[in-house]
C-alpha cells in the first residue's frame, strides 16, 4: 500500500468514527427526557469514542488558548499529541479534567457523561486519570502510602478515618510497586525519589485507580534513556485495556510508541486547534507542521 | 502453612494500629500520673514548707498553659498537617470561653454587686430580661454543648465559604485575622450582651459548688490535664489514619489529591471544624481557672501567638506544639516578672530564631535525621565500630 492510500483509509475511518460519535451525541442530547442520563450515566463507549471534544474554546484575557478545538479518542486508542509551546496541550487537559471551564463547546466522556458539568474529583472518580507535566506526588508520605491513597476505595471522610487495608488491596499495591520498579523504595518518602522515579510513582498512582482514560502530560520529561524505554514498554502494554492520550515533545519516544504503525494516529496542535492528524510519518511530512515547527 | 499462604507483599506494610511506640505510651502514662496523682499530692497533701510542695500559683499557671497547649495541638492539625495557617484560632478559644462564662455568670445568682438575679453588667445597662442568646445559659449541659457548637458552627460556615472559593495560603490567613478582629469589635459592644470590654468575671460557683476552693481548683486541673492527653491521643489517631494521610497529601499537592478523586473541601472542612471545637473546649476549661473572659482573647495578636507556640515547638509533630506552648508561655511568665518591658522583643527574637535555624522547632532538635538522638546514635555506632 502506498502512503497515500493509507492516509485515505485513515481519513475514511476517522470520518466514520466522527459520524458515529456525533450520532451518539445527537441521540442522547436531542431528547429532553434523557437529559439526566447525560451526567449520571455509566461510561458508554458502544459508539466507539471514549473522549469527545467539540468546538472547545478557552480564552484568557482575550488570548485564545484553545480555539474551537475538536478531537475524538476511540476506546482503547493510544493517541500522541504534539505541538509547539503554547499550542494549548495543557489547557486541553485542564478542560478534560475539570480544572478549566471552557467558554464554549462540549466535552463528553463516552457518549453519555458530560465532563463540563463535573468537578475535578468527580471526573477522576469516573475513570479519567491525569499525570501532570511536573511530577506531583505526596512528598512527605512514603511510596507505599502514595499508592495507598490512590487505591480505589470510598473517598469519603468517614470511610478514610476507619480505613483498613485488605489483603487484596495489599497485593494490588505490591504488584503496582513491581510494575513501576519501586518495590525496594516502598518505605522511602516520595520526596527523596529521583525525578524519573517520581514520574513512575505518579504513573503508578494513576494505574492503581484503574482509570479508563489516561491523560499523560510529558510523561518522560527528565527521564534517562533507559527509563524512557521502559516507560514506552509500559504504555504499550496498557494499550488494549486503557485509552491513552500522551502529550510529548520527545519525538524518539513517540516513535517508540507508534513503532511506525500507521494505524496509530498523532495529532498536532497549533494555536489552540488541530493542525494535522495522521500517522507519525504523515504528520512529519505535512508541510504546515514543518512550517510551524521550523518557523518557515 | 500460613507462612506459605502469606503474600510476599505483607512485608511492605508499615506497622500500624498502636498509635504510639513503647516510649510514647510510657510518656503518656507518666504524663497521666503527673497530672492525676503527683500534682494533686504535691499541692494538696505536701505541707507548704516542704521542697516538694507545689504552690497554687504554679498549679494555676500549668493549668493555663495546658489550655494553651490544646489550642496549639488544634493548630498543628490544621497548619502542621493540612498546611492551612489560621491566624484566627483565638476566636474559637474565646467563644468556648464565653459559652462557659455565660453559665458561670448565671451561677453567681443574686450574689453580685447589685444583689439581683441578673448579671451585674445587665443590671448596669438597665436590662429587664435576658437577651435571646442567654435562653439556655442556666443549663450546664446546654452551655457545654454550646462550648463545642458555637465555635464549631462558626468554623463550619466560615470554612465552607472560604474553602469552596478555594481561598488558600496567605489569603486564607488574612481573612482569619479579619474574622477574629471583627468578632472582637462585636464583643466589645455592650449591646451584644457579653459584658462589653469587661467581659465576664467574679465567678463564684460551678454546678452549685464554690470555685475558689483548693479541691475545686485541683479538680479542674486534673480535668484539664486529662483532656489535653485525650486530645493528644485523638490527634494521633487522626494523623495515623488514612484521613490524616489525605490531610498531609492536601498539604503537599492539593491538585493531585483532587485528581485522585478526593474532594479536598470535605477534608479541610472536617479538620478545620474539629480544630475549632478543640479550641472551644480549651477556652471553656480556661475560663473557670483563670476567672475572667473578655474580648482581649480575640485580638489578632492572641491568635498569632497560638501559631508561634506551634512553630516554636515543631510543626506536624503533635508533641511539638505542646512543648512549644509550655516553652513560650513558661518564658513569658518568667520574662514578664523579671524584665517585663523586654518580653515582646524576646518573643519576636525567638520566633525569628526558630524560623531561621530550627525549621522543625524544638522537637526537631531532638528528633529527625539531624536531631540530638540521631547524632548520639551515630556517634555511639562509630565508637563501637572503631573498637571492634
Amino acid at each position: 500500500m502506498t502512503p497515500e492510500l493509507m492516509q485515505a483509509g485513515a481519513r475514511a475511518r476517522r470520518a466514520a468514527e466522527l459520524r458515529s460519535s456525533a450520532a451518539a451525541i445527537g441521540e442522547s442530547g436531542g431528547r429532553e427526557a434523557s437529559y439526566s442520563r447525560i451526567t449520571t450515566g455509566e461510561l458508554d463507549v458502544t459508539h466507539g469514542a471514549i473522549l469527545y471534544l467539540d468546538d472547545i474554546t478557552v480564552s484568557f484575557d482575550g488570548f485564545k488558548a484553545l480555539n474551537a478545538l475538536s478531537l475524538s479518542i476511540s476506546a482503547g486508542e493510544m493517541r500522541c499529541i504534539i505541538g509547539p509551546n503554547g499550542a494549548g496541550k495543557t489547557t486541553m487537559m485542564d478542560v478534560i479534567t475539570g480544572k478549566t471551564r471552557p467558554d464554549a463547546g462540549r466535552a463528553f466522556f463516552g457518549s453519555t457523561i458530560d465532563l463540563l458539568r463535573m468537578r475535578e474529583n468527580e471526573i477522576a472518580s469516573i475513570g479519567v486519570g491525569r499525570k501532570f507535566q511536573k511530577p506531583t506526588v505526596f512528598e512527605h508520605l512514603s511510596v507505599f502510602e502514595n499508592l495507598e491513597l490512590a487505591l480505589k476505595a470510598d473517598r469519603g471522610v468517614r470511610a478514610s478515618l476507619f480505613f483498613r487495608l485488605t489483603g487484596e488491596q495489599l497485593d494490588r499495591i505490591g504488584s503496582t510497586l513491581v510494575l513501576i520498579h519501586l518495590k525496594d523504595h516502598a518505605q522511602r518518602p516520595a520526596g527523596l525519589l529521583s525525578h524519573g522515579q517520581k514520574q513512575w510513582l505518579e504513573i503508578g498512582m494513576l494505574l492503581i485507580q484503574n482509570p479508563k482514560l489516561l491523560l499523560l502530560d510529558e510523561p518522560v520529561a527528565g527521564m534517562t534513556d533507559e527509563e524512557t524505554d521502559r516507560t514506552a514498554e509500559l504504555f504499550l502494554s496498557l494499550e488494549s485495556s486503557h485509552s491513552l492520550v500522551i502529550v510529548e515533545h520527545d519525538m524518539k519516544f513517540i516513535h517508540a510508541l507508534t513503532h511506525g504503525n500507521p494505524a496509530k494516529r498523532v495529532t498536532v496542535l497549533h494555536e489552540g486547534s488541530v493542525l494535522a492528524e495522521g500517522s507519525l510519518a504523515d504528520v512529519q511530512r505535512n508541510e504546515k507542521v514543518v512550517e510551524v515547527y521550523l518557523g518557515r | 502453612m500460613s507462612a506459605v499462604l502469606t503474600p510476599p507483599s505483607v512485608a511492605l506494610v508499615p506497622r500500624r494500629g498502636l498509635l504510639l511506640g513503647i516510649r510514647g505510651w510510657a510518656g503518656v502514662t507518666i504524663a497521666l500520673a503527673v497530672v492525676a496523682v503527683i500534682v494533686p499530692i504535691a499541692n494538696l497533701l505536701v505541707p507548704g514548707d516542704s521542697v516538694f510542695h507545689l504552690s497554687d500559683y504554679a498549679v494555676q499557671l500549668v493549668a493555663k498553659i495546658m489550655c494553651y497547649a490544646m489550642c496549639a495541638l488544634a493548630m498543628d492539625l490544621i497548619w502542621g498537617y493540612t498546611g492551612i495557617l489560621s491566624l484566627g484560632h483565638g476566636v474559637f478559644f474565646a467563644l468556648g470561653g464565653y459559652a462557659m462564662g455565660m453559665y458561670l455568670m448565671r451561677q453567681i445568682g443574686s450574689d453580685g454587686q447589685y444583689r439581683l438575679p441578673m448579671p451585674d453588667f445587665m443590671v448596669f445597662l438597665n436590662w429587664k430580661e435576658f437577651p435571646w442568646h442567654w435562653a439556655v445559659s442556666d443549663s450546664f449541659v446546654a452551655q457545654m454543648l454550646l462550648v463545642v457548637l458555637a465555635p464549631g458552627l462558626l468554623a463550619f460556615v466560615f470554612g465552607f465559604f472560604a474553602f469552596r472559593s478555594r481561598i488558600k495560603g496567605v489569603y486564607f490567613s488574612i481573612i482569619t485575622q479579619a474574622m477574629t478582629f471583627a468578632m472582637m469589635l462585636l464583643f466589645f459592644r455592650n449591646e451584644t450582651g457579653f459584658g462589653g470590654n469587661n467581659g465576664f468575671t467574679d465567678f463564684k460557683r460551678i454546678l452549685g459548688m464554690p470555685l475558689a476552693t483548693p479541691s475545686m481548683r485541683m479538680t479542674l486541673f486534673v480535668i484539664t490535664g486529662c483532656t489535653l492527653i485525650a486530645f493528644f491521643l485523638m490527634a494521633r489517631a487522626i494523623v495515623e489514619s488514612k484521613f490524616g494521610r489525605v490531610l498531609q497529601a492536601i498539604r503537599d499537592a492539593e491538585s493531585r489529591v483532587m485528581f485522585t478523586g478526593y474532594d479536598p473541601l470535605r477534608y479541610k472542612l472536617a479538620i478545620w471544624t474539629l480544630s475549632a471545637a478543640m479550641c472551644g473546649i480549651a477556652g471553656a476549661l480556661y475560663v473557670p481557672q483563670v476567672g475572667i473572659i473578655n474580648p482581649s482573647e480575640m485580638t489578632p495578636a492572641a491568635s498569632i501567638e497560638i501559631a508561634i507556640w506551634t512553630a516554636v515547638g515543631g510543626r506536624a509533630t503533635l508533641i511539638g506544639p505542646i512543648v512549644g506552648a509550655f516553652f513560650v508561655n513558661g518564658m513569658k511568665s518568667w520574662f514578664t516578672q523579671a524584665f517585663p518591658e523586654f518580653w515582646l522583643y524576646a518573643l519576636g527574637a525567638m520566633f525569628i530564631a526558630v524560623t531561621l535555624f530550627l525549621p522543625q522547632g524544638i522537637v526537631g532538635l531532638v528528633r529527625g535525621p539531624d536531631g540530638v538522638l540521631a547524632r548520639l546514635r551515630r556517634s555511639t555506632r562509630r565508637e563501637g565500630g572503631s573498637a571492634s
